[in-house]
């Protein structure tokens, strides 16, 4: 077993950018935020700046791993947010079924594996409604998602009547604030899926099937890969992430929000993914896609720490994702190469 | 016989104006004064701003892009505004001159990144809207009430209609955009070249049409638009808030692919974006004059059409295949 | 005869690509009012010919007289404006523009600054009259066929003025009715004294419609000839580099070993397969134990043959037969499901994943086989893939280098690894020797040969005649899309395979 990384793999430096810049953001904190760094243990509980930063991270990271696959066979699934919506609204209907209607009562509690089953299965039913109109009907990735993504909030909405629904579902809060082995059950969760995920794509042939459609449709076709089973597959994994997601906040929250769970966290997943050194339609790096994740919320934290107003993170973002997309371009290379050239000509 | 028979291509154009007219009808049917001039004239009023970016959307849709940042852009715009007039006493129509300079500049540079760099429009567009988003709430993060006498001069400005119905800036302006839109597509070769590009670029190019300043202007004339729609919707709300038309970008694409433009490019019109500006606008009022039903079927239903209408485009791609 | 009725004259044109030289001292004259055919093989330069003609390309040396003065175009653009106008294989039109703005875009005309529909429709409906079509100019150009929009594709060049029409095999996707559209409105532009330059791979197209020949061979100019004084069999001898008399005498290669065919019952039997269009309905037999070889012109239809018998294309009739039952071939995926394999023409496009490793390169085929539940292992993985890497000598730095900065030849020998480790019954070969060097061709000759003596049935397709003569147990010969005879032991002979090309008529 190797312990240190192979620094030559091409896997490893796919990864030298994003560290880097993550470090550069907590580097930045060691210096200027006082208690950065600092982990405390209250009542047998971590609590601190980078657990939060996690724990804060942990939807976003859930997205961001289904996306990533859908990304790498050349697609992208803009319903997340909808979904995670659909799913919240679900769980919390499962809870007080009669809340909409103006009952106050609980009636009987219900088993925490319907709370999750049924949101679950019915976010997996929507990733199923995004393959089959990708893979099936040949619509491309960004229209036939955008399909569920205005539908999908107004279904959420349809379903909490437009409601906030609270709740107390004691199991089930556990979801979303409850601790295991001291850290929060959100990141708890997040680390499960990821392994999980790792597994699933990694040591069966899922993986490399995705990475092949997603570089040579074609040729991957020929050589009898199921291209088209595989992004339903993808897609459904794409929904269950969301729907997972959707648990995780609703839960939080103790409440189910229809209008704005999951608001524009496509966006953050998606950046998330560009950010981390997935191809769009290629090699993916779930890692990276988790270090995406972080980079994001650690400038939103820091940002906030720094007293600045959070919603500007959002200007970061922009520069972020278009210098990362701008490296990835060749014609930008090759543009820049030359002016560098030029210059020490020059010189 | 000739004129019975209908043209593959008019078929997203002709269900567009079906369904509009079927709601219509539906609606005028079921409740009184649904028929009436006030209620029709109001659609023009309510949707003037997503009508503006309807017009420049279909352009950039039918070259084959898209322009996520359209929502953002409003928002930006209406808070910049709001901003001048009030705390820098910057006369409204410098203000207004200023944003779309601004608007203009921002989406020229989005197009200059997707033409010379090959970049995904989606993801260039994607950074507009947290950039312009951003920049918005750089500027306020509250709501800015927009008051100058001159705005009110131009709010209570309209052309009188009969029946105590007025016909205001706003309802003007997008009308007015409406057929600059047509004139552009219809006789101009900037329009042309937009089709060109959208049908078939390699063709395009090896047809020795201009491609890149094509793209750079479909762009430009978007940013462009999006600023004017920023400056309707502060005209609309008299005041500037940055966390405005959240979303806008999507029934602005919805209301262009009910209108019949191919999501894929190459075919679309201007005036189908108006009647599905429209559709969206009546399915609006249809719900509100129906009392009961909640807002969110509005966007149950505008997925459901969308969804009606992608596949509609998607048969017709494949039957044209076949053919040829 | 005078060159006064000149219309380009090119002069010891010549063109390097780093490693290659592309056109070598080539001399090519066109007449006003003649259709010059220009032939020859892949890499025998028609095409970089004409790229440097149209400004594509800028020419190394040599001089190019346009109506005797000197020309040059740096753009495409240029070449347009000085009357030069091309039509490629691809018909370049907008298909969801109208037909008359498809002939007008990019220089329509324009009254009080808008354009002018009337006048746009009106000319457009002069245009095709001209032309003898019956059309209606304001439907969009995907509502017609491929001929059709070829002919409108003319008419735009015509109308930016041309006096030299380049064809660029503008009727490789045409049936015959429409070929005979197509050349009776040649005829009417060749009597009207415009100069046409065409390039196809059909020889009984070259045949009708030429005046004059030029060939070309490995980027150097062959000859130029009267149509009408050259016969067939010379003109393919020109352009395949062969003297006739040669192949008659000449010695089978010392390696081939041959195997007398086994006596064992058809292991795969086609009828009557086809694809409309694309393939006319053949037969074909191949045993176990036997290389089958696919030799004809550039365009014969070898490729479309191996397409239809993987299953890319779905056939349009016709049935196959393995072992005597039928078998219904509709996906690649039904064909690996019967133990059949294909190397691809187009390495890049159609073979490999070049963002992946060689390794993962060469279980993939395997591993798609085996699904996505029974993964490889990474032992295993690296297993196979040293197991290739040695036995077809590929050379690599490592098993997990990227494909994409592996030679030509190395590239070959991966994705024929790939088909191997999945132990194919029936490998499929189309041009795997293809731009690779001279070593590692003959290495992939040579394995072609052990894989049939253990008992693989293989179909052969090269363009290299003697390549196939020497790698194959029984050859079909192919022109214009059916396969017109089969060759057998001592038949097998590169004089034969020309002669049956040249002199067979093809069945239509």
């Amino acid at each position: 077993m190797k312990i240190l990384p192979d620094i030559q793999n091409p896997n490893f430096q796919r990864l030298l950018w994003p560290l880097a810049a993550l470090a550069g953001i907590l580097l930045f904190n060691l210096f200027f935020t006082p208690g950065f760094f600092e982990i405390e243990i209250k009542d047998g509980h971590f609590f601190g700046s980078l657990i939060d930063i996690i724990n804060r991270a942990a939807p976003v990271m859930l997205l961001a791993i289904g996306m990533t696959l859908v990304f790498a066979t050349g697609g992208i699934d803009l319903s997340v947010g909808a979904v995670m919506a659909i799913s919240g609204a679900v769980a919390a209907t499962v809870i007080r079924p009669d809340y909409v209607k103006g009952v106050l009562e609980y009636g009987e509690i219900q088993p925490l594996y319907l709370v999750i089953g049924i949101p679950l299965a019915l976010s997996v039913l929507c990733g199923l409604w995004n393959g089959i109109l990708v893979a099936f009907v040949g619509i491309q990735p960004i229209i036939a998602t955008l399909i569920l993504m205005v539908a999908g909030r107004g279904i959420a909405q349809l379903i909490t009547q437009g409601q906030i629904v609270v709740f107390i579902h004691e199991p089930f809060q556990y979801i979303g604030s409850g601790f295991f082995l001291g850290f929060p059950f959100p990141i708890v969760m997040v680390v499960l899926i990821f392994i999980l995920t790792y597994l699933l794509t990694r040591k069966t042939g899922l993986g490399l099937f995705i990475e092949a459609i997603g570089a040579n449709a074609v040729a991957s076709r020929f050589m009898g890969v199921r291209e088209k089973q595989i992004k339903l597959a993808v897609y459904m994994f794409s929904g269950l992430c969301a729907g997972i997601a959707g648990l995780v906040v609703c839960a939080d929250i103790k409440a189910a929000d229809a209008n704005n769970a999951g608001l524009f966290l496509e966006l953050d997943a998606i950046a998330a993914v560009i950010i981390g050194g997935t191809l769009w339609g290629g090699r993916f790096t779930l890692l990276g896609s988790i270090i995406g994740t972080l980079i994001i919320q650690s400038l939103t934290t820091t940002i906030l720490t720094r007293g600045i107003a959070p919603e500007v993170t959002l200007v970061f973002k922009a520069v972020v994702i278009i210098a990362v997309a701008l490296i990835q371009s060749e014609k930008f290379r090759n543009v820049f190469s030359v002016m560098v050239a030029s210059r020490r000509t020059k010189a | 016989m000739k004129l019975l028979q209908i043209k593959r291509k008019n078929i997203p154009f002709l269900a567009t104006i079906s369904v509009f007219f079927l709601i219509y009808l539906a609606g005028s049917l079921m409740y009184d004064n649904f028929f009436s001039l006030r209620v029709f004239v109001n659609l023009f009023i309510d949707n003037a701003f997503i009508g503006v970016l309807a017009v420049s959307m279909t352009f950039v849709i039918i070259s084959g892009g898209i322009d996520l940042s359209v929502g953002s852009v409003v928002a930006l715009v209406g808070v910049l505004s709001a901003k001048l007039m009030q705390d820098y006493g910057v006369h409204p129509m410098l203000a207004f001159a200023l944003c779309l300079a601004l608007g203009a500049l921002i989406g020229s540079v989005m197009g200059a990144l997707i033409h010379f760099f090959e970049l995904p429009p989606f993801l260039v567009t994607l950074v507009g809207m947290f950039l312009a988003r951003g920049l918005a709430f750089l500027i306020s993060l509250n709501s800015i009430p927009i008051k100058h006498p001159f705005v009110d001069k131009i709010i209570d400005f309209g052309i009188p209609l009969g029946f105590r119905t007025w016909l205001p800036v706003i309802a003007i302006i997008f009308l007015v955009i409406v057929m600059v839109g047509i004139y552009l597509q219809q006789f101009t070769r900037f329009g042309r070249n937009t089709y060109a590009i959208g049908s078939s670029e390699q063709s395009a190019i090896l047809m020795g049409l201009p491609i890149g300043r094509t793209k750079v202007l479909i762009y430009t004339f978007s940013g462009t638009m999006s600023a004017l729609a920023g400056i309707v919707y502060s005209l609309y709300t008299c005041s500037g808030y940055p966390l405005a038309c959240v979303g806008l970008e999507l029934d602005v694409i919805a209301a262009v692919v009910i209108g019949g433009t191919l999501l894929t490019g190459g075919a679309g019109l201007v005036q189908g974006s108006l009647i599905g500006v429209l559709i969206l606008g009546l399915i609006q009022t249809f719900i509100t004059f129906q009392g009961t039903l909640s807002s969110w079927w509005t966007k149950i239903v505008i997925g459901v059409l969308l969804f009606c209408f992608i596949l509609i485009q998607r048969y017709l791609s494949l039957a044209g295949n076949r053919e040829s | 005869m005078s060159n006064t009725d000149a219309l380009i004259e090119i002069r010891n044109l010549s063109k390097t690509f780093p490693g290659v030289k592309a056109l070598d001292s080539v001399n090519f004259t066109l007449r006003k009012g003649e259709v010059h055919g220009l032939m020859g093989e892949n890499g025998a330069g028609k095409s970089t010919l004409i790229k440097v003609l149209t400004g594509l390309y800028q020419r190394d040396g040599g001089e190019i007289l346009l109506e005797s003065k000197p020309f040059h175009a740096s753009r495409p653009q240029e070449a347009n404006n000085a009357g030069i106008s091309t039509l490629y294989q691809e018909v370049n039109l907008i298909p969801d523009l109208s037909v008359a703005e498809n002939i007008y875009i990019g220089r329509e005309p324009k009254k009080f600054g808008r354009i002018d529909w009337k006048k746009i429709y009106q000319d457009a409906e002069n245009d095709i009259r001209k032309l003898d079509l019956d059309i209606d100019v304001t439907e969009p150009v995907s509502s017609y066929s491929m001929a059709i929009q070829q002919l409108i594709a003319i008419i735009r060049a015509l109308n930016l003025s041309a006096r030299v029409l380049i064809l660029d095999e503008p009727t490789s996707s045409l049936d015959l009715a429409e070929v005979k559209q197509l050349f009776k409105v040649i005829r009417k532009l060749k009597n009207d004294g415009i100069g046409i330059l065409f390039v196809t791979h059909f020889l009984d197209q070259v045949y009708e419609i030429t005046d004059r020949i030029t060939v070309l061979r490995n980027g150097k100019f062959i000859g130029e000839y009267e149509t009408a004084k050259l016969p067939r069999l010379e003109l393919i001898a020109h352009m395949l580099g062969k003297n006739l008399d040669e192949f008659t005498l000449e010695q089978q290669k010392e390696l081939k070993t041959k195997k007398k065919a086994s006596d064992s019952d058809d292991f795969l039997r086609v009828e009557n397969l086809q694809k409309k269009g694309a393939m006319n309905p053949f037969s074909l037999e191949i045993r176990r134990g036997e290389v089958m070889g696919l030799a004809g012109l550039l365009g014969s239809g070898r490729t479309e043959t191996a397409r239809l018998l993987f299953g890319i294309d779905k056939h349009s009739g016709g049935s196959l037969f393995l072992d005597g039952h039928e078998i219904a071939i509709s996906s690649p995926k039904k064909a690996i499901d019967q133990n059949f394999a294909f190397c691809p023409e187009d390495r890049k496009v159609e073979g490999l994943i070049t963002e992946l490793s060689v390794r993962e390169n060469i279980i993939l085929a395997l591993q798609a086989r085996t699904g996505v539940l029974k993964p490889l292992s990474p032992k295993q993985q690296e297993e196979l893939a040293d197991k290739y890497i040695e036995l077809l000598q590929i050379k690599t730095p490592s098993r997990n280098q990227s494909v994409k900065n592996l030679s030509g030849g190395n590239q070959q020998k991966v994705i024929i690894a790939r088909w191997l480790a999945t132990d194919p019954v029936f490998l499929i070969l189309d041009e795997p020797t293809r731009g690779i060097d001279v070593g590692a061709k003959s290495e992939i000759e040579k394995l072609i040969l052990q894989l049939r003596d253990e008992g693989m049935a293989i179909l052969f397709i090269s363009s290299e005649l003697e390549e196939v003569v020497t790698c194959s147990d029984k050859i079909a010969v192919l022109r214009d899309r059916n396969i017109i005879g089969e060759l057998n032991g001592e038949e097998m002979e590169v004089g034969n395979i020309m002669r049956v090309i040249a002199e067979k008529e093809a069945v239509q």
